[in-house]
């Protein structure tokens, strides 16, 4: 089978100066399905057996959790909102494919737009195709809201793939976030597809004054047969939202009512187990910890940023209970953990250690200042509900700053050390 | 940094104990927050009192000079203290150095313990291998040329007291040139009966250093020596800060230095008594301290030598590793090194008159045949050394460990400072999804390759680059893989945009090619790490 893939990938093999765009795209596939035949040439001869891909590749499996359960909880929101199949089993099959009718177009979406524009620049600058993207394409469905139109996704894709990391010179050179700066992209450029009560649900519009549950052709026209011929329920097109009903997060009730609001509608638990609205793959705190704990303990991600970062929201915290001037403020600082993408920005958006600090004091004040500053944000900026996307971005900014005095920090302890050991004459 | 490692353990203690608490009253009532912050404050007033006073304490060993051991003064035990098993009884007292940092590579084809006995007939000495020669040495003979062991062979135009001699006696066969007719290999057909040049006998306690290094020199044994920074030939006009020894080998299926000793110990201590001479400060001695038994008594009870053991991965084997933490290299410093085997050639020149150049050689590789130890001159022919073995292309055969080793051809000889040559074969075959799913056992660090998680299986490694070059991305890595107190990833980078300064602030001049090679094979983006610290190296040699 091996052998036969082998040729049949050597038989396709594009020439390289006829057609070099397809030797590219060619070479990316190869690479991928092979890992290539080179040689060590000079320098050591053995090499470690992890590289890039290997890596990137387990970033994507401690997602996976993420992936499952947001899937499903886009159909649990819907029909919560509808007042349906309340039992978070009932209508299982309506909720799993209505979160893979959402999530679907969105991965796809993203990783076509994000790797399309990989190919072409690597081509351009005649270099192998190097994998990137595969977290960030992984990451960026999951930070969407579940509603948000294809195209807005794909331009703000393309933003951040063209300026934040091509621009710079790519994989590894990028100063921010590619994950994130496309949010910040569809958070300014287009911010009431990403903020407000009504976007964190989908399959919602308003027709007459009344929120109904909308779906597209292939729900109505494929979906629906099918359950139907299986004699199960089927989607309730036209089915009018319950009454009393807001797509409100946690946070959003926090920034108007303080904890209070967010106990009428939501406890503690019910945001520490996912069933709440939200972007896609924040919600489920337990599966979140789960990926993080993977990272952590295949060294893949920093347990520095991760600790001190947690450690900037309890200090913040601690000081805005004390303070305890607005309603937001009577938020408790552990109940901040389980609202709003923390954990999720956490584990897998502050670890990015392209643009993170990079050393190891640095990754601590990196951490903590990435925790104390979102949840300043958070909680004390009335416009933006959320901060970690913001405060990542500007800390992203700051890194080599941090990084920059944690050197001159080393180079002055080197130049005390070797000034010691003339005074003392050598080594006598 | 102790005191902020204290603070931040006591805070995440309190957040942890104030979770449960606020749980159980149902997390209302602000007073039991205010409460609560007041504790913290007066717990982390009560600490800091305590650490200040505490490092103070610290601080004040250290200027008393009690402080020697390297032994925690502080009332705060460190983590290692409390973690890390007890420590073999002969190690009690000394003075020890011990790192978490680095990595023994599992590797199969560890030698046999036995001696082989291999008829190696033809020697060479390559030029190329001694860095810091002028280019093209003057050569002091012919094709044809009878020659006797410790007859000049040719000598380096800077400086022309520094003789390469022969290692065997016999007749110049061949002479090899390479790019621009440089000097390459110098190979001699052995005589069945060596004959050997008799040098003047000296009496060490009299002799002055000055003659000492003249009759070293003249008799082909100074570029044994090389100094520090730069690894490069001694600069025979120079005298060394000090002399630096690491006794025992941490590289991959490296050989035994002790082993290699047994018979030679009054050579050796004549050879240390020799180092003594060679510098103004002191000789160290790096001695093993990773076992559950001492190290032969030849190193452990050397004399007029400053011992020190070291504990823990490759590279703590490393000499440079060791003279980091016994007194760093500052830039105008210079030190030398030497291989603890050639110590006792040192002492058997000064004992018989006599130029041997003697190695004991590890033969390994998981695809050898006969795998074992043989004892010859410098420079033997690979050809004949591995008689009967399969040299066909597809097996890389290694002067030197496969970290920091020189492909050989078939026709080439053992580099003048190895001794290993180690089999690998080559990895230039595709792998179906082998970067996600790999088929074989491959030697990795990363606990997402199940033979890691099993603590490490011995496996026979390939060539194979396991993926492409890429830019930085991974940070920290390579400080897990460098027992020393250095940046080396802010150095490379330095390095990349040539910023001279910077990289002499990082301290460049401490690290050489060997140091960094954990580096590069753990090194997730595959970047050339040795050949950039080279090229770093080369940079701050012109900027003089």
């Amino acid at each position: 089978m091996k052998n036969a893939l082998l040729s049949f990938f050597q038989r396709i093999e594009p020439d390289k100066k006829k057609s070099p765009f397809l030797h590219t795209l060619y070479d990316g596939f190869f690479t991928f399905a092979f890992a290539p035949n080179h040689v060590t040439q000079s320098g050591v001869h053995v090499r470690d057996g992890m590289d890039l891909k290997r890596l990137m590749v387990h970033v994507v499996i401690a997602l996976q959790l993420c992936y499952l359960f947001g899937t499903y909880n886009i159909g649990q929101q819907h029909f919560a909102a509808l007042g349906m199949y309340e039992g978070f089993l009932e209508g299982f099959h309506l909720k799993l494919f209505y979160g893979l009718v959402q999530i679907l177009p969105l991965f796809v979406v993203a990783n076509v737009t994000g790797l399309g524009i990989e190919f072409y620049y690597a081509y351009k600058k005649g270099h192998g195709i190097e994998e990137g993207f595969l977290v960030s394409g992984a990451l960026i469905p999951l930070i969407m809201p579940p509603a948000l139109p294809l195209w807005i996704l794909a331009l703000s894709v393309a933003f951040a793939v063209i300026l934040g990391k091509e621009a710079f010179g790519g994989t590894g050179m990028n100063v921010w976030n590619i994950a994130l700066l496309s949010r910040v992209f569809v958070f300014f450029a287009y911010p009431t597809t990403i903020s407000g009560d009504e976007c964190w649900v989908a399959g919602l519009e308003k027709i007459g004054g009344v929120w109904t549950a909308s779906y597209n052709g292939f729900v109505t026209g494929v979906l629906n047969p099918i359950f139907d011929s299986f004699g199960w329920a089927t989607y309730p097109s036209g089915a009018a939202v319950v009454d009393g009903y807001s797509g409100a997060t946690p946070l959003s009730l926090a920034a108007k009512g303080g904890w209070e609001a967010v106990l009428t509608r939501f406890t503690p638990e019910q945001m520490f187990w996912g069933n709440i609205p939200g972007s896609v793959g924040e919600t489920h705190k337990l599966f979140i910890l789960l990926g993080a704990g993977l990272l952590v303990y295949l060294g893949i991600a920093s347990w520095r940023i991760m600790v001190s970062m947690a450690l900037g929201l309890v200090v913040t915290g601690l000081l805005i209970n004390a303070w305890n001037a607005t309603p937001a403020m009577t938020v408790p600082w552990y109940q901040h953990f389980s609202m709003g993408s923390f954990l999720f920005a956490m584990a897998f958006m502050a670890t990015d250690p392209v643009t993170a600090a990079a050393t190891d004091r640095g990754k601590l004040v990196y951490g903590f200042f990435i925790g104390a500053i979102g949840l300043v944000i958070r909680v004390l900026n009335p416009a933006y509900p959320e901060g970690w996307m913001l405060a990542i971005l500007f800390m992203n900014v700051f890194a080599p700053l941090i990084d920059h005095f944690v050197v001159a920090g080393h180079i002055s302890k080197r130049k005390a050390r070797l000034a010691a050991m003339a005074m003392a004459g050598g080594t006598k | 940094m102790k005191f902020r490692k204290g603070l931040l353990s006591l805070l995440l203690i309190l957040a942890g104990s104030f979770t449960v608490l606020s749980a159980q009253s149902g997390g209302n009532g602000s007073s039991l927050l205010l409460n609560s912050l007041y504790v913290i404050a007066a717990i982390v007033f009560f600490a800091i009192v305590v650490q200040v006073s505490d490092n103070l304490m610290v601080i004040e060993a250290k200027r008393i000079g009690a402080d020697k051991s390297g032994q925690n003064f502080g009332l705060i035990p460190r983590m290692q203290e409390l973690f890390s098993p007890r420590l073999p009884e002969y190690l009690e007292g000394q003075q020890l150095i011990s790192s978490r940092k680095g990595f023994d590579i599992p590797l199969e084809g560890a030698p046999d313990a036995r001696v082989l006995d291999r008829k190696v007939l033809r020697f060479g000495i390559n030029a190329a291998d001694m860095r810091g020669m002028a280019p093209i040495p003057r050569l002091q003979v012919e094709v044809g040329d009878p020659v006797k062991a410790g007859d000049p062979l040719f000598f380096d135009k800077s400086q022309p007291d520094l003789v390469v001699t022969a290692p065997v006696s016999g007749e110049v066969v061949e002479i090899r040139r390479g790019e621009r007719r440089a000097l390459r290999e110098i190979v001699i057909l052995a005589d069945k009966k060596q004959v050997y040049r008799s040098f003047p006998k000296i009496d060490l306690n009299s002799v002055s250093r000055e003659n000492l290094v003249g009759l070293l020199a003249s008799a082909g044994l100074m570029p044994l020596f090389r100094q520090r920074p730069f690894q490069i030939l001694p600069r025979l006009n120079e005298i060394p800060r000090d002399i630096f020894v690491s006794t025992f080998d941490t590289a991959p299926l490296a050989p035994d230095a002790g082993q290699a000793l047994l018979g030679r110990e009054e050579a050796f201590r004549v050879g240390l008594r020799v180092l003594g001479k060679l510098t103004s400060g002191r000789v160290f001695l790096g001695l093993d301290g990773r076992g559950q038994t001492p190290p032969p008594p030849i190193f452990s009870e050397a004399e007029g030598v400053t011992k020190t053991y070291f504990r823990g991965a490759h590279p703590m084997g490393n000499v440079g590793v060791q003279i980091h933490h016994l007194g760093p290299i500052a830039p105008e410093d210079v030190v030398w090194t030497i291989a603890a085997q050639d110590i006792a050639v040192l002492g058997d020149f000064i004992l018989r008159g006599e130029v041997r150049l003697i190695r004991r050689i590890a033969l390994c590789g998981a695809n050898l045949k006969n795998t074992g130890y043989v004892d010859l001159p410098l420079g033997a022919s690979v050809r004949e050394l591995l008689d009967g073995e399969d040299l066909s292309s597809d097996r890389r055969i290694i002067s030197g460990d496969v970290l920091t080793g020189t492909k050989m051809a078939g026709d080439a000889f053992l580099g003048f400072y190895d001794d290993q040559l180690t089999q690998v074969d080559e990895g230039n075959q595709y792998e179906l999804f082998g970067w996600l799913l790999p088929t074989d056992m491959r030697p990795s660090m990363s606990k997402t390759f199940p033979s890691t998680l099993l603590g490490g299986v011995p496996s026979a490694a390939n060539t194979n680059t396991r993926g492409e070059k890429r830019a930085f991305v991974v940070t920290g890595e390579y400080d897990r893989l460098l027992p020393m107190d250095l940046l080396p990833q802010q150095l490379f980078k330095a390095i990349l945009i040539n910023d001279v300064e910077k990289m002499e602030n990082l301290g460049i001049h401490e690290l050489v090619e060997e140091d960094v090679a954990l580096c590069e094979f753990g090194c997730t983006s595959k970047q050339p790490l040795q050949a950039l610290l080279r090229d770093g190296l080369n940079s701050m040699q012109a900027e003089g």
